[in-house]
């Protein structure tokens, strides 16, 4: 049996700051959008949040392929930033979509990867016939503490997927996760804003998970970058995915399409499945896109994915990554603190 | 603390998909939903009708101090919105900084209609947004800025 991607939809706040502007205000230099690579971030408007990123994101998903919301039977809402502590998000998106009332729900945390988790979820109700689609949704409204280097890339966004067994926009060949106990960033319960190990974010954490569960799937598959037209790799700023797109021996030009980050910030859950909607709005039927994500605590998942004939059926039926991109209006850090209800620090 | 939980949950098929209800014998479409025709009276022939949400900007204001739950939302837009399928509705325009024209075509958006301070629910439901460019269809010209109207 066959398993992967139905349909896929985006959704991206509108509003935007430039890291230049958030320097600025903390005396920071201008070299830090190019240390970073990342150049402008999403805000979220006031009346925005995990949910409501979810919703539209669902909802664009629904439209692009066409499928009756009836059909869901588990929706896994993967986020660090749920609106409630208890109370699933899975819930409101289930109403919000007009999904029937007999599906399984349940939100998801794992740091930023907490969408592909809830992909892999799907995936394995669908294959075991369980259930005939599931919606896994990656989404965010992440923030720094201010003044502190993460608000210079938490962002806004998120993405959603339906998966199922027919009609498949993307086959999912396989999938490989890598996961050990790093305390490499946290969030205790209760606290507004997240800890983290400074550089030991690096090495110990990102770039040992995304390398082990990437490698682990080719060997798995017996496939080599070369294999790929397309890589999309977790997106904290903009200088990691593309070190360790070149550590793994991928090119520049495979991990292009996907590489959002510069534009609109780190969208944590929606960061990497962001990148394979950008992906998947520019591939063309039979091309392969190798996907890893990266949550702290940590863990990686990464999947081999093949383009359907389908792919060009369901393209416009939804606004791609790139439509949202564009459609930006740009705050002053003043705006941005209201935007973000900014009080606490 | 008081909650206004229960009547919310009550609505949120109307405020979340913009449900209401169509008459079959005379054609008329009614939000909020209605148990009766009040054109046809016994001989109404009622059922469900979910809106898609696009309509007109027929009257709008912007609004600069609201109570306590509201204010860090203002200044923002009211508009009452005639749905393309007939009825009127109030509702809030988001994402519309040059300011809100009557005429302007809108499309429907899931945000946070409201919080019950800190501890309470979150509403959730159904805002309008301006129609990207390209899909702008129906009586756009015309149009006057309205802001300060109502
Ligand atoms: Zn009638």
């Amino acid at each position: 049996m066959v398993l992967g991607i139905i349909s896929y939809g985006v959704y991206i706040p509108r509003y935007r700051i430039r890291v230049g502007e958030i320097a600025r205000v903390w005396g920071d230099g201008d070299d830090i959008s190019e240390n970073l690579n990342v150049f402008e971030k999403s805000v979220p408007d006031l009346d925005e949040d995990a949910i409501t990123i979810a919703v539209e994101a669902a909802r664009n998903a629904l439209a692009r392929a066409d499928v009756d919301p009836a059909r869901i039977g588990a929706i896994y809402a993967g986020s660090e930033s749920h609106p409630y502590a208890v109370k699933p998000t899975g819930t409101i998106v289930g109403q919000a979509i007009g999904s029937s009332t007999s599906f399984t729900a349940a939100d998801f945390e794992f740091a930023c990867k907490a969408g592909t988790a809830a992909i892999q979820a799907c995936l394995g109700l669908v294959g075991s016939h369980l259930i005939d689609i599931g919606l896994a949704i990656g989404s965010d409204v992440s923030q720094g503490a201010p003044g502190d280097m993460l608000e210079y890339t938490a962002a806004a966004g998120g993405a959603a997927y339906l998966i199922g067994s027919d009609n498949l926009a993307a086959e999912i060949e396989s999938f490989y996760s890598f996961t050990t106990d790093t305390p490499d960033f946290w969030r205790r319960e209760g606290m507004p804003y997240p800890e983290h190990g400074g550089r030991f974010t690096g090495e110990p954490a990102y770039f040992k998970h995304v390398t082990s569960a990437a490698r682990g799937l080719m060997e798995r598959l017996g496939t080599k970058p070369e294999d790929y037209d397309y890589a999309v790799f977790h997106q904290p700023n903009g200088k990691f995915p593309i070190r360790v797109a070149r550590k793994l021996g991928f090119t520049r030009e495979q991990i292009a399409p996907g590489l959002v980050v510069p534009m609109i910030g780190n969208t944590y859950s929606g960061s990497c499945l962001i990148g394979l909607a950008a992906t998947l709005d520019v591939a063309r039927p039979g091309e392969r896109i190798f996907v890893t994500s990266f949550g702290s605590g940590a863990g990686s998942d990464a999947f081999s994915i093949r383009v359907t004939d389908r792919i060009d059926d369901i393209r416009a039926g939804a606004p791609s990554v790139r439509e949202y991109i564009k459609d930006a209006e740009y705050l002053d850090y003043a705006m941005y603190a209201k935007h973000k209800g900014k009080l606490r620090i | 603390m008081t909650t206004h939980a229960p009547r919310f949950w009550r609505s949120i098929p109307q405020r979340y998909n913009l449900k209401g209800t169509h008459c079959k014998r005379c054609d008329e479409y009614y939000f909020p939903p209605r148990n009766l025709c009040p054109n046809c009276r016994r001989g109404a022939d009622l059922e469900e009708h979910t809106f898609k949400g696009t309509g007109t900007v027929i009257t709008c204001t912007t609004i600069y101090s609201a109570t306590e739950d509201f204010e860090r939302m203002t200044p923002y837009h009211l508009a009452i919105i005639q749905l393309d399928e007939g009825p009127k509705v109030t509702g809030q325009i988001v994402s519309c900084p040059d300011g809100v024209k009557m005429g302007m075509r809108v499309r429907p958006v899931f945000r946070i209609l409201g919080k019950e301070g800190e501890r309470g629910i979150i509403y959730y439901g159904t805002k309008f947004a301006p129609m990207p460019k390209d899909e702008e269809k129906g009586p756009t010209k015309d149009s006057a800025d309205c802001s300060g109207i109502l």
